[in-house]
């Protein structure tokens, strides 16, 4: 805090500077009327301790790894352990997923990070009529065991850990993932990694649900309770705003949706019976890293601290890792653009290091030709070396949150939190966030923010280097990894063989068994993990699932 | 006064990438056409079905999964095999050049693709539409 007669003296000397440049404005205006943020936010020309009045040290920031986080969950940060460098990746078959894999560990990648194809993120084989066309292509394709096995083949699973992006069938990937270590050796307690597991941002934006919100609801709550007695090094969620911001939403309400969301798991674990603290410490959280780097780190801190609150407040969590907000970061896909693709790797650097700057925990970085198709072997690693300069050359991982105290930042991390929880007030007010998604208001409110960015983009008011401005001509790029159409192929013939040869009969059994335990209130996993385990495919427990469950139907607005 | 032009926009395949299509959807609606959203999810043979119950002069499809060499060529073929050789149909996404003259070989008029202003698209349709 400022001493009073400090404000007003600097408030006299604000006001004459404020003249002073009105005056030069008259011969030389600014570039622009209004300056705003990559979300659209006013920027005022000038920030000084008049925008932080009643800020608060002790209160608002304290000490890195101290309540309320806001510099940090760790206390010394990246002098101890840099991030986790992350990349996301996985195409084709799990024998071609796994030499990429190999590739990305021996460059230095710290953790793995698994993309399955939609038909596995839906739930269907590769062999099903809707997964036509579509097996291999956006991630890798996993039917059974058997395709798990091959994807971690020569890859100890307690040492590495892994992230999945799965969702509605997480409890199955995570079931194959354990039965897999069983097979090497590894216990589950050994086991480190996270599954993504949050299906409200399936029905807010990404779009690969299955099942109904109460449904959804019930195995997540499943995977908490069974991960805190069985997996207990693992991350059982991770509450992301990533896709909520891709969808095109604004800085503060990725951070006020993807909290929203996060409420809705912890008041849903509470009521099936679990005490607060012994899942909240295993919720992860997932953002995203636009371009404004200054709006960025901002919104990490403030994330961090409301999250904190609510945690301690609403929750009444009383460990402090149940109130630490510990987050993924990748760079924003929808930032890069199709032109001049070369640009995309500046965009990736300015992105790391915003996400390095506010604190992230592990960082995907995207490869500069996203927006063509996925990434080559030479793309990826430029995008994984961005990250190793910003750690070992740039300086900003060597002191703990850098850009606290800067007028700016304070006032903005501020403006954030405020601007996110005024978004949950409305949610509670609404009935949480799984009405808020039925009800369509929070797709809604991102629409319109997406909307209103590609408006500004085509009237000119947005520039979007060598898109909108600056454009050049240019050749079709070349040399663009192709996922191979004999993929498809290759997998159901893969799952031909393997329901030649696997005990039917066996199967039938454990999937009935499944069919009553969805039915009735028992935990899931065990049931899952059983018929994993004698290779019923990922189709077939699906299926089982869909048939007691029923299947989520979209609120479609415009 | 001419009557307005009616656009199903679409979403193929199992990708949940519906930013584009719905920006797509507004912008059209905003230019004073009829514009009918299907969701995702849809097989061609929902989107051939809609598209005629819906009596659409133009189909718009999003795709952005990599299924787009599957799919779109399916969804003129059915449109040929229901008779129906009136209708415009348009796709966009995150697809590659390279695929774009196979694409249109198969009947699917123009491909758009990331960056392009939907006022382009706006455009390609006023002109392109048979009355």
């Amino acid at each position: 805090m400022v001493l009073k007669e400090k404000l007003d003296q600097i408030k006299e000397t604000y006001i004459a500077y404020e003249e002073k440049v009105g005056e030069s404005l008259k011969k030389r205006p600014e570039r622009k009327e209004t300056f705003e943020s990559g979300s659209g936010e006013i920027v005022n020309r000038l920030y000084t301790p008049l925008n932080i009045e009643n800020f608060d040290y002790e209160k608002d920031l304290g000490m890195p790894g101290s309540f309320p986080y806001t510099r940090g969950v760790q206390p010394n940060m990246y002098r101890g352990r840099l991030w986790t460098m992350r990349m996301y990746a996985g195409f084709a078959t799990a024998e071609e997923s796994n030499k990429r894999y190999k590739f990305l560990i021996e460059q230095g990648s710290m953790g793995l990070s698994v993309a399955f194809d939609l038909p596995t993120q839906i739930g269907y084989d590769s062999d099903h009529p809707l997964a036509e066309g579509e097996v291999g292509k956006v991630g890798v394709a996993i039917d059974s065991l058997a395709d798990m096995e091959i994807l971690f083949d020569g890859i100890p699973l307690d040492k590495v850990s892994t992230s999945m992006t799965i969702n509605a069938p997480a409890s199955v990937l995570l079931a194959m993932y354990i039965a897999v270590a069983e097979k090497q050796g590894v216990t589950p307690e050994k086991l480190r990694g996270t599954i993504q597991n949050d299906i409200l941002k399936e029905y807010i934006a990404r779009g690969t649900y299955i099942f109904p919100t109460e449904a959804s609801m019930r195995l997540i709550t499943n995977i908490f309770e069974y991960c805190s007695k069985e997996v207990p090094q693992w991350n059982t969620i991770s509450i992301s705003g990533y896709h909520i911001r891709e969808a095109g939403s604004t800085a503060a309400q990725e951070v006020g949706f993807t909290l929203a969301d996060g409420i809705a798991y912890v008041e849903a674990a509470i009521n099936a019976g679990l005490d607060v603290d012994t899942f909240a410490p295993r919720l992860s959280f997932f953002f995203n890293a636009h371009n404004d780097i200054l709006e960025e780190v901002s919104k990490f801190r403030a994330a961090r601290r409301l999250w904190a609150k609510i945690m301690k407040e609403r929750f009444n969590a009383k460990k402090p890792k149940s109130m630490q907000l510990k987050f993924h970061t990748q760079t924003g896909g929808s930032t890069l653009t199709a032109q001049q693709p070369e640009n995309n790797i500046v965009r990736v650097a300015i992105q790391t290091l915003a996400a390095v700057l506010g604190g992230t925990q592990s960082l995907h970085t995207n490869s500069k030709d996203e927006a063509l198709a996925l990434p080559t072997e030479e793309s990826v690693r430029t995008a994984l070396r961005t990250q190793q300069i910003v750690a070992y050359e740039s300086g900003a991982a060597d002191t703990v949150d850098p850009l606290a105290g800067s007028y700016f930042i304070e006032a903005k991390t501020k403006e954030i939190e405020e601007e996110a929880m005024e978004y949950i007030r409305k949610i509670d007010e609404i009935g949480g966030a799984p009405r808020a998604i039925d009800n369509g208001y929070i797709q809604q409110e991102i629409m319109d923010a997406a909307y209103n960015y590609q408006r500004d983009i085509e009237n000119g008011k947005r520039i979007i280097v060598g898109m909108n401005k600056f454009q050049t001509k240019e050749e079709p790029p070349k040399g663009l990894l192709r996922v191979d159409p004999i993929v498809g192929e290759l997998q159901k013939k893969k799952l031909k063989d393997l329901r030649a040869r696997r005990d039917n009969e066996l199967i039938k059994e454990r999937l009935e068994n499944l069919r009553k335990a969805c039915e009735g209130n028992d935990n899931l996993m065990p049931y899952i993990l059983d018929a994993v385990r004698v290779y019923a495919t990922l189709g077939e427990i699906c299926g089982v699932m869909r048939k007691v469950f029923g299947e989520y139907q979209q609120s479609i607005q415009l | 006064m001419d009557r307005p032009i009616r656009v199903l926009v679409a979403k193929p395949g199992l990708d949940g990438h519906d930013r584009g299509a719905k920006v797509i959807a507004r912008a059209l609606r905003d230019a004073g056409m009829e514009v009918i959203y299907t969701g995702l999810r849809q097989t061609p043979e929902q989107i051939v079905s809609a598209a005629i119950q819906e009596d659409v002069e133009c189909i718009a499809m999003s795709i952005l999964s990599g299924a787009h060499n599957t799919l779109l060529p399916k969804v003129v073929e059915i449109l040929q095999k229901e008779g129906v050789d009136d209708i415009l149909v348009l796709g966009g996404g995150v697809i590659p050049d390279e695929d774009i003259p196979f694409l249109k070989e198969k009947g699917i008029k123009e491909i758009f693709t990331p960056g392009t202003p939907t006022s382009k698209t706006i455009e390609f349709i006023r002109n392109n539409i048979k009355r």
